[in-house]
């Protein structure tokens, strides 16, 4: 039996239900093995191999009703081939043994065609890897009709309330194989869960949201009582003053705004002058309090322990006490700076290098209720919206309260408040900050996931007010 | 393609579908950027697979595969038909389509000079040329430069009978020229920023652009905008250029105007909309200079929102969006059109791939051309700024309250273009800004932009729109908050 027609007729089999699953690694590592015989055959001196499997499913819901409900399966075969001092990818999904020749000849053709780059490196060798374990059968396995009556929970629950449920139930799994002609191999998987639910009172809302590798680390009906009950305290805010106050932020608006930062950590963002710390590594810049590292081995984080050229992910401390330490290195960026690669550098070929995808900022342990009890007058902020870049250098970023502004007097929530629009840099944010809570993993919807805590923030500034 | 097709639509039926339609996409991409001289990425994707949406039991199931067997789409088809009975246990009411003919139909939109048989040599060349061309000016820190092709193969088939296949090219590119100096960082981007201008067509946009002539142009002002006075902080008045009001129109006209928004089926995650269905026919949105459509025909231009017929196989049309100031359509679907009154879908809906679902997506929403040329218009202000090029973008999830900042802008005094500006920036609430409007260029001025990063639903889709715009004014706009610190 040659390869392709092995591949088929596993296909076919897979076919026969409308369960679908992960192929095994073995089956990830013969189409590694099958590119890198047909590149050797090729007389491509090096060869590097990405395979990626996603099963992704997605129940969405609005109206108090489901309304979208999707699933996907699909594989992708993206190689890479150095060809004389020269790089190039290509990327299909297409598996068959000729599909996977003319990828490698198109990839040879589109490297030959450059100029030669004096700066690209041979593949790297051989890795070892921390194992690493985020795969939950039980999620893997979540079916429709248990997101379906989840759903119908949340909404039943908005219901009786008076209210109108949005959102999402999501679960997944996906598989990364990576293998080159210098004899690395790489393998990671995982599944990963997230529900996202908006309730609307009246004009009001409020929302919550989970992910996590298991579904069972998180409670659907929880989440939505929590913004059904939230969106009742929202209903007919208060038209305040723009102006700078005092914040506290919850966990997924501190993430949607510092998590722009990520890239400013790239060792490539210096050396093109484009990172908020250019000149400013190994200066007091942001308050003592802050504390940043990159880890993806931190138990509440999820992702490959190897970056897009195999190169193990390492712990990097990034901010320490308030001074930029340290940056992320690719193997590229790493050899320009006479230092060694952290693991976090893009698969090639690119221009940005690199950058953190696991940020941890340090935490504290004042509790959200005893930062409102500490507070005589200010704001309390459910999430951020729309955050955009104004100013790169001083990292100010503007954007909109969304679904929950609630006014803090004299240690109390007392009303909510209409949304408004901050224009705040980032840097002189995290120089103001009171208090800091426990720190946890947060999702939203600008940043990817991070382990960020809340925090207090004296003079955040806001510019405008909306009318809502 | 059409097998797997029929056979995913007939398993579907089979199962209990009481209505579906596939989708057979095959997409192909190059990307080249350089980046200081040198290549940064270099790569071409093919995807192709099938995806089949079914309504069972009064509710939708969707699913995607990219196994390209008769077994595969078969599973496929299966899978949307269970999606769609699980969707069952916690709906409202049974999905209604609105009417639409069927269709048996083949189109290719245009494209003069395929950009996949242009020598790869010769592309790089000239990127590395802008590249360089932009390095020659002291100050400048780092430049960029990119291409983007596409070409898009879809088979769309309907268990009613529609038989539809489309070939679209898409085709960008740009270049960018940035500036670090003591304490702050500026750019310039041409022909616009976040990767340039973008359209449905071949090479022949790639040659039209001349990114040589313009690089060192950009470069200069990159490194001129940090000895460039302040934008002030006051109202004032203001002239855009074409490319940031068609940004303009894309977030405060084209994303109100989706009805899915409106409808609260987008609440979790893009927003809602402060168009509520009590303000259609009902709603002084602008001035009555302002006439804004959503016009999908390729005799509107050859724009990242043209094609013969949507994803859910609805001919391609021209909607009234606004007319002459007042409030007149929204973007519609067949699920949404009887929603407010109409018979048929306005024929928006559309997918990023095979393996997403269609949803309402704005087409080529652009605002007319009016009567005026730049040069009278500037002759005309005695007291303005004209700010180009978007730098950043937001705006709240009703649309109502909106902050844009552009990467240059000029005094206007006395009729006359005076000094630069640096860090411009205006906000505003979206029908206030709109009804001050009081001129608006010729079409002699008027530009189809491509917008390629339109994001939207769960799971993201991206996707390519269009916006018609040419340069106007507009009265006693909030100028210069951004950068504001009080």
């Amino acid at each position: 039996m040659s390869p392709a027609k092995k591949t088929r007729s596993l296909s076919a089999r897979r076919a026969a239900s409308t369960e679908v699953s992960l192929r095994p690694e073995r089956e990830l590592r013969a189409i590694t093995d099958r590119v890198l015989r047909i590149a050797k055959a090729g007389s491509i001196p090096e060869t590097e191999v990405h395979v990626d499997e996603v099963i992704d499913a997605l129940t969405r819901f609005a109206n108090n009703s489901i309304h979208q409900h999707v699933a996907e399966h699909g594989l992708t075969v993206s190689l890479r081939v150095v060809v004389d001092g020269r790089t190039a990818r290509v990327t299909t999904n297409r598996i068959e043994e000729d599909s996977l020749r003319s990828a490698l000849e198109s990839a040879a053709s589109l490297a030959a065609s450059q100029p030669k780059d004096p700066g690209l490196l041979p593949l790297p060798t051989k890795q070892k890897y921390r194992d690493v374990r985020r795969f939950s059968p039980a999620t893997a396995a979540l079916s429709a009709d248990s997101r379906a009556r989840a759903v119908k929970n949340a909404c039943t629950l908005a219901e009786n309330k008076g209210q109108i449920a949005a959102g999402i139930f999501s679960s997944g799994q996906s598989q990364s194989v990576l293998a080159n002609s210098r004899g690395l191999f790489a393998a990671y998987r995982q599944t990963q869960a997230e529900f996202s639910v908006t309730m609307q009172q009246g004009s009001a809302t409020s929302w919550a949201k989970a992910n996590a590798a298991d579904f069972r680390a998180f409670d659907p009906l929880t989440l939505a009582k929590t913004a059904s009950e939230k969106a009742a305290r929202a209903e007919n805010p208060t038209e305040l003053a723009p102006g700078k106050y005092t914040v506290i932020l919850e966990p997924a608006a501190v993430l949607d705004l510092v998590g722009f930062l990520f890239y400013d950590f790239s060792a490539t963002a210096i050396e093109d002058q484009r990172s908020c710390f250019s000149g400013r590594l190994g200066k007091p810049l942001l308050g003592e309090n802050i504390t940043i590292t990159d880890d993806v081995y931190h138990p509440e984080q999820l992702g490959a322990p190897f970056d897009g050229e195999g190169i193990p992910r390492q712990r990097v401390l990034l901010v320490d006490n308030g001074v930029p330490r340290n940056l992320v290195y690719s193997r590229r960026s790493a050899k320009k700076a006479g230092t060694r690669p952290t693991g976090h550098g893009f698969a090639l070929p690119n221009e940005y290098g690199e950058a953190p995808m696991n940020l941890v900022i340090g935490g504290g342990k004042i509790s959200i209720d005893e930062m409102i009890a500490g507070t005589g007058r200010g704001l309390l902020v459910t999430r951020l919206w729309y955050i955009r870049e104004v100013d790169p250098y001083e990292k100010v970023m503007t954007g909109m309260t969304r679904d929950g502004l609630f006014l803090i007097e004299k240690g109390k929530v007392t009303r909510s408040a209409r949304n408004f629009r901050f224009n705040q840099s980032i840097l002189q944010m995290l120089k103001n900050i009171e208090a800091l809570g426990p720190a946890h993993r947060a999702t939203a919807e600008e940043s990817f996931e991070m382990v960020v805590p809340p925090m207090k923030i004296n003079n955040f500034h806001f510019s405008e007010v909306t009318k809502f | 393609m059409w097998d797997y097709c029929g056979h995913s639509l007939d398993v579907a039926r089979l199962r209990g579908a009481t209505y579906a339609d596939v989708r057979v996409m095959h997409h192909r991409q190059r990307d080249l950027t350089t980046k200081s001289g040198e290549v940064g990425t270099l790569g071409q994707s093919e995807s192709i697979g099938l995806g089949i949406r079914a309504v069972v039991n009064g509710a939708w199931g969707f699913a995607s595969t990219d196994q390209l067997t008769r077994e595969g789409v078969a599973a496929c088809a299966a899978q949307a038909v269970s999606i769609a009975k699980a969707s069952a246990l916690a709906k409202k009411e049974d999905v209604q389509l609105a009417a639409e003919p069927s269709y048996v139909d083949s189109w290719q939109g245009p494209c003069q000079k395929d950009p996949f048989e242009i020598p790869l040599e010769s592309q790089i060349d000239l990127l590395l040329k802008a590249d360089a061309a932009m390095r020659q000016i002291k100050g400048v820190t780092l430049t960029e430069t990119d291409m983007q092709f596409r070409k898009i193969d879809s088979w769309f088939a309907s268990s009613a009978g529609s038989k539809i296949h489309q070939r679209r090219f898409h085709s960008g590119c740009g270049i960018v020229a940035t500036s670090f100096k003591g304490d702050a960082i500026q750019k310039r981007s041409y022909p616009n920023s976040f990767g340039g201008q973008h359209i449905l067509g071949g090479y022949e946009l790639i040659e039209a652009m001349d990114l040589l002539k313009h690089a060192p142009q950009m470069a200069e002002e990159s490194v001129a905008l940090h000895s460039a006075a302040q934008c002030p902080e006051k109202k004032s008045t203001l002239i855009l250029g074409g490319s940031q009001l068609g940004l303009q129109i894309h977030e405060s006209v084209g994303h109100p105007i989706e009805l899915d928004r409106v409808l609260g089926q987008e609440a979790n995650f893009a927003g809602t909309s402060f168009l509520t269905l009590d303000k259609l026919n009902n709603l002084r949105y602008a001035s009555s200079i302002v006439n804004v459509v959503a016009d999908a025909r390729p005799a509107h231009g050859p724009g990242l929102g043209t094609f013969a017929y949507d994803d859910e196989g609805v001919p391609a049309q021209c909607i009234d969006v606004i007319k002459d100031g007042e409030f007149r359509g929204y973007l519609s679907s067949r699920e949404t059109a009887h929603l407010i009154g109409l018979q048929r879908s306005g024929g928006t809906m559309r997918t990023e791939s095979w393996n997403r679902l269609p949803m309402i997506r704005m087409t080529n929403v652009s605002i007319l051309p009016g009567t005026w040329t730049p040069e009278n218009l500037i002759a005309d202000t005695d007291d303005g700024i004209f700010m180009e090029t978007n730098r950043s973008w937001s705006i709240d999830d009703r649309r109502y309250q909106f902050q844009f900042s552009t990467e240059i802008a000029w005094e206007i005094k006395g009729g006359k273009k005076g000094r630069m500006l640096k860090n411009p920036s205006y906000s505003g609430i979206t029908t206030e800004f709109w009804n001050s409007c009081d001129a608006i260029c010729n079409a002699d001025h008027w530009v189809l932009w491509g917008t390629p990063n339109c994001g939207k639903g769960q799971p993201m889709q991206t996707m390519g729109t269009g916006h018609g715009a040419s340069p106007a004014r507009f009265r006693n706009v909030k100028i210069g908050t951004a950068f504001s610190n009080e």
